[in-house]
């Protein structure tokens, strides 16, 4: 073998380099805009949004062929999604990057878009909408749920309106001659009544993550029995989850546990499990938000019939502060816009969605918006207009139990609901390993 | 060749590739790594020095100590579980089996190469309650014994952890502990047969301490596996019910990714490398003294 001398080490860190150079010069596409040679110049407008909700882009890309065709030509949509399991981290190192897209679904966690918006990340819509000359575009009830998520910044657009709530099946009520329950203790009556009859009452996921509709049970309870405010003080730190007041809430669901309410094993039925056992007619209750009128509505997963679904306000506690009117409520995951990015394309997609994507969404996809529907739609089915009812004429709403919430005492909220609804966790010791966490 | 080698500028150029991607993947993160455990912070507030406050977080962590002694539990247990079972297939194939053990050795290999997810799925399955009942509950229910929720408590889902993991591992171990028998010496078993020794006897005195080497790195391959155990949990219990079987792993994935905590995320990180680092010790030292017993 030759010798190799210094100046072929030299020659081939030469070429190493230039190879390098070459190399990366090739991968870097130069970030979401493009520019053509010809006029005139396209911008592409970039949305990130969740692998497992393709509603927002199927709209998104409904209002770009469609209402606002002419308006953001020279945007084209560039979606992309990511898992929602991930999500927040993504959002977390894009925000690190500065490289958040135009557009984006908000984080799971809302403490994530406080940060965001503290960084001075997040485009303010207040004022954003009426730059755009639609300030009026939000309902005025979803604006404040959206305002009170977040520290009162109205940061998010409501691509979802979601009230929550009690959904029975009429015919399993009647055949056991009961009526429509309104406060707590009915409910435990009821139950009674049911499980003696050989029917579940209740379907709720328990399983990991999922447990999220049964901590949604020990919130509402908290909010009957404590009033609306009852969340704000313990994020305020002037009240704690282990005052006796607040385990009451999950005494009270971990004893209908316990009783056998909520079916065999909780902790082994994930969120689809839990929705098709109520929607095969082998429970009688199930708490839900309004996002699953499309399941509801859907004849081949619906085998107990649409009209055989009735929806109940959480119930009232005998002695309580709060009121059954008081709707939980939820914007789902609203739509943030990039400050960083925030240009003449931002804008002009802020104006389409603003005018138009109420009446897109509730149109082609059935689901309930927080923008102003400004044409009228027919053919609604009756479930989706009688949510939609609830939603003009109540008074006021509440948020969800993690609402306010640290992602680290969310994750233990959910994933301790399991044994909770199971009875082998005691409100106790539920309320005293969230609250380790709150701090 | 030989003037190749002895050449300084040679040696780095066929060194520098390798050299400069390992310490790229490995040596620049797992640096990172340390310098963050003496930060708090996030990638959008940004990171203030907080000297060692991540360290005595770990000693009041709750969550931190529980994790721990899960991690624990599940390597000694798994460990004694796979290397146990694996010797005894590896004696099976020497002394019992011969040359017909191919075919078993296949099969107990074959769990081995299953995708983990797809055997967490296929033990979620068996052991279910609800919404239907799986083939574990069946039997235990025509034998008369209720139907069990075996993920609904900590110690109940450890059963099924512990099943599924040996039965997946135990395959791998016995073709590694073949190796080490087939190493001993034909002469040495039929001179001790001579001598009287047979069965158990046999594998004390003779088949065991001739073995011991293979057995001591079967042991230290299996606990810094077990220690760092997280896909097939993750995917079994995600860490559930609660977090009753949450290995340090997890809550070390969590804390980083799901809570954005990255600088206590990354002492918890160190310490389960260095809890690697005393039991591989440990293990190299007792088997040491054994040795020279």
């Amino acid at each position: 073998m030759q010798h190799l001398t210094f100046s072929h080490v030299r020659l081939v860190a030469v070429g190493a380099s230039v190879a390098l150079a070459l190399s990366l010069a090739a991968c870097s596409s130069g970030g979401s805009p493009t520019t053509t040679t010809s006029a005139p110049t396209t911008t592409q407008f970039a949305f990130l949004g969740l692998n497992e909700n393709t509603t927002v882009k199927d709209v998104l890309t409904s209002l770009q062929s469609g209402a606002c065709a002419s308006t953001v030509a020279n945007y084209p949509l560039n979606a992309s999604a990511y898992a929602q399991a991930q999500y927040d981290q993504q959002l977390q190192l894009l925000a690190g990057q500065n490289a958040l897209p135009n557009l984006l679904v908000g984080p799971n966690a809302p403490a994530l878009a406080v940060e965001l918006n503290t960084a001075g990340d997040l485009v303010d819509f207040k004022q954003a909408l009426s730059d755009v000359g639609s300030p009026n575009a939000l309902l005025p009830a979803a604006a404040s749920v959206v305002q009170s998520l977040y520290d009162g910044n109205l940061i998010g657009l409501p691509n979802e309106f979601n009230i929550e709530g009690v959904w029975y099946n009429k015919k399993i009520l009647s055949d056991n001659n009961i009526t429509a329950p309104t406060t707590w203790d009915q409910f435990t009556q009821a139950n009674a009544t049911l499980l003696a009859a050989g029917v579940q009452p209740w379907s709720v996921a328990g399983k990991g993550g999922d447990g999220w509709n049964v901590t949604r049970l020990v919130g509402n309870y908290i909010f009957r029995s404590l009033g609306p405010d009852a969340m704000d003080k313990v994020a305020a730190g002037t009240a704690k989850l282990t005052d006796a007041a607040y385990v009451a809430g999950a005494d009270a669901v971990s004893a209908w546990g316990k009783a056998g309410y909520f079916g065999t094993a909780p902790t082994s039925i994930d969120y689809a499990t839990a929705m098709n056992t109520f929607l095969t007619g082998q429970a009688a209750f199930y708490y839900m938000g309004s996002w699953a009128l499309g399941d509801f509505n859907n004849t081949d997963e619906n085998q107990i019939g649409a009209d055989n679904i009735g929806f109940l306000p959480f119930p009232d506690v005998t002695g309580g502060t709060g009121s059954h009117d008081q709707i939980p409520a939820n914007a789902g995951m609203p739509l943030m816009m990039s400050k960083a990015a925030y240009g003449p394309g931002s804008q002009a997609w802020l104006k389409c969605i603003a005018d138009n994507y109420g009446y897109t969404s509730l149109s082609e996809k059935g689901v309930i918006s927080g923008f102003a529907v400004n044409q009228t739609i027919s053919n609604l089915p009756a479930l989706t207009q009688q949510v939609q009812q609830i939603m003009a004429s109540a008074p006021s709403s509440v948020l969800w139990f993690e609402a306010k919430f640290s992602a680290e005492a969310t994750t233990t909220s959910q994933n301790d609901a399991g044994p909770l609804a199971e009875g082998t966790m005691s409100g106790a010791d539920f309320m005293a390993a969230v609250q380790a966490d709150l701090g | 060749m030989k003037r190749v080698f002895s050449d300084r500028k040679t040696i780095i150029i066929l060194l520098a590739p390798a050299l400069l991607t390992y310490t790229l993947a490995m040596l620049v993160p797992m640096v990172w790594s340390l310098g963050y455990t003496f930060f708090d912070g996030s990638l959008i507030r940004g990171f203030t020095y907080t000297g060692l406050s991540n360290f005595t977080a770990v000693f009041h962590d709750r969550k931190a100590g529980q994790a721990i002694l899960f991690t624990v539990k599940y390597a000694v247990t798994i460990t004694v579980g796979q290397v146990l079972l694996g010797y005894l297939l590896a004696l099976l194939y020497v002394f019992y089996l011969k040359r017909a053990s191919s075919i078993i050795r296949t099969l107990t290999f074959f769990p081995v190469v299953l995708p983990t997810v797809a055997v967490s799925l296929l033990f979620s399955k068996l052991f279910e309650i609800a919404p239907t009942v799986g083939p574990v509950n069946s039997l235990l229910q025509a034998l008369g014994i209720h139907a069990m929720n075996w993920f609904g408590s900590g110690s109940n889902a450890f059963i099924v952890i512990a099943a599924m993991d040996i039965w997946r591992s135990m395959g791998f171990y016995g073709v590694l502990l073949y190796a080490g028998l087939v190493d001993i010496p034909d002469d040495v078993i039929e001179s001790a047969r001579l001598d009287g020794a047979s069965g158990w006897r046999l594998a004390r005195n003779i088949v065991l301490p001739l073995s011991w080497p293979v057995v001591v790195s079967a042991v230290i391959f299996s606990i810094n596996g077990t220690l760092k155990v997280f896909d097939s949990i993750y995917a079994l219990t995600g860490g559930g019910p609660g977090q009753q079987t949450t290995p340090l792993t997890l809550y070390m994935y969590q804390t980083s990714f799901a809570y954005g905590k990255y600088g206590y995320g990354s002492t918890i990180a160190l310490t389960l490398t260095i809890m690697c680092l005393l039991v591989t010790l440990v293990i190299f030292r007792s088997s040491r003294k054994d040795l020279t017993a």
